[in-house]
């Protein structure tokens, strides 16, 4: 590796203060193509990421929930650039790092890492416990001072693993301990952001506990800054900051946590939330679940406007013509709906305050002008 | 450090596997999925005497060549010149104390010497070929299957038009082309060069497919992902990570086309294109046998068994490592 261990060019720029943006993503997407024939002519394309924007701030943790399919891994897989995007730009700590080539982007790989979601297959079967956390050192060409053994102990012991397993293969743990492992390696270089891909949809509840309990203390620990990406709302409502919902390869809403979970604007949102079962038999009876119609769409051809309007009740004529664009309905939440709930204002009257104020993009802009 | 939750104790202590049971386990350490594998053929019976009887023939051909008479020597004495067959002996073999295996019919060569050196022959053979059927398969399987896209069409293709090859006659045709001579090499050196070329070049996509196969699974295992987010580049994770999960179908595979290609030298040489005589090998003692196996049966039976046994153990052993590298599959 020829890569200078030293300074990294991110280091060249100011540092990212606490509650900057540390990563800015802007219509950001990907269509999968799809093709048929001798000649592999693209008949269409799988629109999986269509144009999402949000931005991460330093030292949060930004959720990104929504149901199978609907892109948000895909989203995690293209800031990690695991994934090429299709289109837009994802820039991160003010480097703009989408079309960077994997050589030059190597250096910036330290900085952003990434929690895999099985615990069983992100882990070589091949590879002792060691040489998977200690991989980091060797593929960055790190040295640590007190020599890489004792660092990928100590990171060990920070994930609450026993040092002494240093030379244990990862069928000897169970899925909990295996799961640490894999955080294991994501923290052994300091990464200043860390994309949770499912971190614990697959460990046992009692495990899921603590998994989040831990991730949430190394980042008091360490600093960090997550993007978590989940399907379950309880896990994402214990470990997120902000959440943004997305539906069908878009962001429909975007909102503090609790701003989200107890005022949700958009119709989805308040499907979603009205799924998530509540623990105490005595209280289900005063909320009514939300049950939508149909499934959903294939992203091969989404419906036109607003994806969501074959399966809204409260779809109306304009939803099927004009899209919604995701702007700030109150101060920090932001949704893409004409006709939202829990606000007085509508997307469509956002709009047209955006139009009259120059200098407000009002569908493009992660964070709309206050 | 804020100490994180559930503290690692003994009930983390790895569970070793059911199959394990009866082993002997009074301090549980860390295994490797290599040393499971023993430990399972360790207790298959049948695959470990297939294993010792291939390791035997492999000390045989090694050493067996400097123990033995020489395998050309003529005891004309030893036969009967009225039937041009060895006199007395087991079914008129000729089997004495000095020639425990008999004496070939015609010249009274030493029986267990042309075996012996037959064995190294057959077994050089295989074990080359089989080396390069697997280099090649594996290169070529590894690399069609990470990369996909036009290279995998290309070489899948390649490999489609390598199976519908002719390989018998090839080889054939190709001894009798080649001249003495030919690359620096001459009589028997050139001979096992070609056989080796040919067999080991003709079958490497049967295991490049299989290569091939398991390559894609593997690719979309998170782990690859993991070091590609780690910024790994394409050999480190084609040698580094995806490699070693190759090398128990790899070793099966191995095991397995081993006997294979000792039958297929043994036809080979059976159809006049294998070693040149007089030097010994067991398809062609089985050609000389054809005309005369009525009046001394064993001289066909003997270099037979010798082909049968060793096939036979190379299968029992491959079939009892593929049971204890990927318990799965049975």
């Amino acid at each position: 590796m020829s890569v200078s261990t030293s300074k990294t060019p991110a280091d060249e720029t100011r540092p990212v203060q606490e509650g900057e943006p540390l990563l800015e993503v802007e219509n950001l997407g990907k269509h999968f193509p799809v093709t048929a024939g001798l000649l592999r002519r693209q008949v269409a394309a799988v629109k999986a990421v269509d144009g999402v924007s949000f931005s991460v701030r330093k030292g949060e943790t930004l959720g990104l929930v929504g149901e199978s399919g609907c892109g948000k891994s895909t989203t995690g897989r293209m800031i990690m650039r695991l994934l090429d995007p299709s289109f837009g730009k994802i820039v991160f700590e003010g480097q703009d790092i989408t079309k960077l080539s994997q050589g030059r982007l190597r250096p910036y790989r330290r900085d952003l890492q990434m929690i895999f979601q099985d615990p069983y297959s992100s882990l070589n079967p091949r590879k002792t416990v060691g040489a998977i956390v200690g991989a980091p050192f060797r593929l960055q060409n790190i040295e640590a001072k007190q020599g890489v053994k004792k660092a990928v102990q100590e990171i060990l012991e920070l994930v609450g693993l026993n040092p002494e397993h240093y030379n244990r293969y990862p069928h000897e743990f169970s899925g909990g301990q295996r799961q640490r492992i894999g955080i294991a390696r994501t923290l052994a270089l300091k990464p200043k952001l860390i994309v949770a891909d499912e971190p614990v949809s697959a460990l046992d509840v009692s495990v899921q506990a603590q998994v989040v309990n831990l991730l949430e203390d190394l980042q008091d620990e360490l600093d960090l800054t997550y993007v978590v990406i989940a399907h379950d709302l309880s896990v994402v409502r214990h470990i997120s900051d902000r959440v943004a919902v997305m539906y069908l390869g878009k962001i429909v809403e975007v909102a503090e946590r609790s701003d989200l979970y107890e005022r949700p604007m958009h119709p989805y949102t308040n499907a979603l939330l009205s799924a998530v079962p509540i623990p105490d038999p005595a209280e289900r009876g005063d909320r009514q679940r939300i049950r939508l119609q149909g499934d959903v769409p294939s992203p091969l051809d989404p419906p036109p406007a607003c994806r969501f309007h074959t399966r809204c009740w409260k779809a109306q004529d304009i939803c099927k013509q004009v899209e919604p664009p995701l702007v700030e309905l109150s101060p920090g939440h932001q949704a893409a709906c004409h006709f939202p709930e829990n606000t007085t204002v509508s997307a469509t009257d956002a709009v047209a305050k955006a139009a009259v104020t120059p200098g407000t993009a009002p569908s493009e802009d992660p964070e709309p002008a206050e | 450090m804020a100490a994180p939750i559930e503290v690692s104790g003994s009930d983390t202590e790895a569970q070793p596997e059911s199959v394990l049971a009866g082993v002997d386990r009074k301090k549980i350490q860390g295994r490797s999925l290599g040393q499971i594998a023993w430990l399972r053929l360790k207790r298959d019976k049948v695959a470990l005497t297939g294993a010792v009887v291939v390791l035997v023939l492999i000390l045989i051909a090694i050493v067996g060549p400097y123990f033995v008479q020489d395998p050309l020597a003529y005891h004309q004495n030893l036969i009967d010149p009225t039937y041009n067959r060895p006199k007395g002996g087991f079914w008129h073999s000729g089997i004495s104390a000095d020639h425990p295996l008999g004496v070939e019919p015609g010249t009274g060569r030493d029986m267990l010497a042309r075996i012996v050196h037959g064995a190294r022959i057959s077994l050089l053979v295989s074990f080359l070929a089989t080396l390069m059927s697997v280099v090649i398969g594996t290169i070529m399987g590894i690399t069609a299957g990470y990369f996909g896209g036009w290279v995998d069409y290309v070489i899948s293709r390649a490999m489609d038009a390598f199976l519908a090859f002719p390989l018998l006659l090839f080889a054939i045709a190709l001894v009798g082309v080649v001249a003495d001579g030919a690359f620096g090499l001459s009589g028997n050196g050139l001979r096992v060069s070609v056989l080796v070329v040919v067999i080991g070049f003709f079958n490497w996509p049967y295991i490049g497919r299989i290569i091939r196969g398991q390559t894609l699974s593997l690719r979309e295992r998170e782990f690859v992902d993991a070091a590609r987010s780690m910024g790994a580049r394409n050999s480190y994770v084609l040698f580094k990570e995806i490699l070693p999960n190759l090398v128990a179908p790899i070793l099966v595979y191995s095991t397995l086309l081993i006997p294979t290609n000792i039958l297929f030298e043994a036809a080979l040489s059976f159809l006049g294109v294998g070693v040149i005589p007089p030097k010994p090998s067991w398809g062609g003692m089985l050609t000389l046998a054809v005309p005369i196996y009525s009046s001394d049966p064993m001289y066909m039976i003997i270099p037979g068994m010798a082909i049968f046994i060793t096939v036979l153990a190379f299968n029992l052993f491959g079939d009892g490592l593929r049971d204890a590298l990927d318990p799965r599959s049975r």
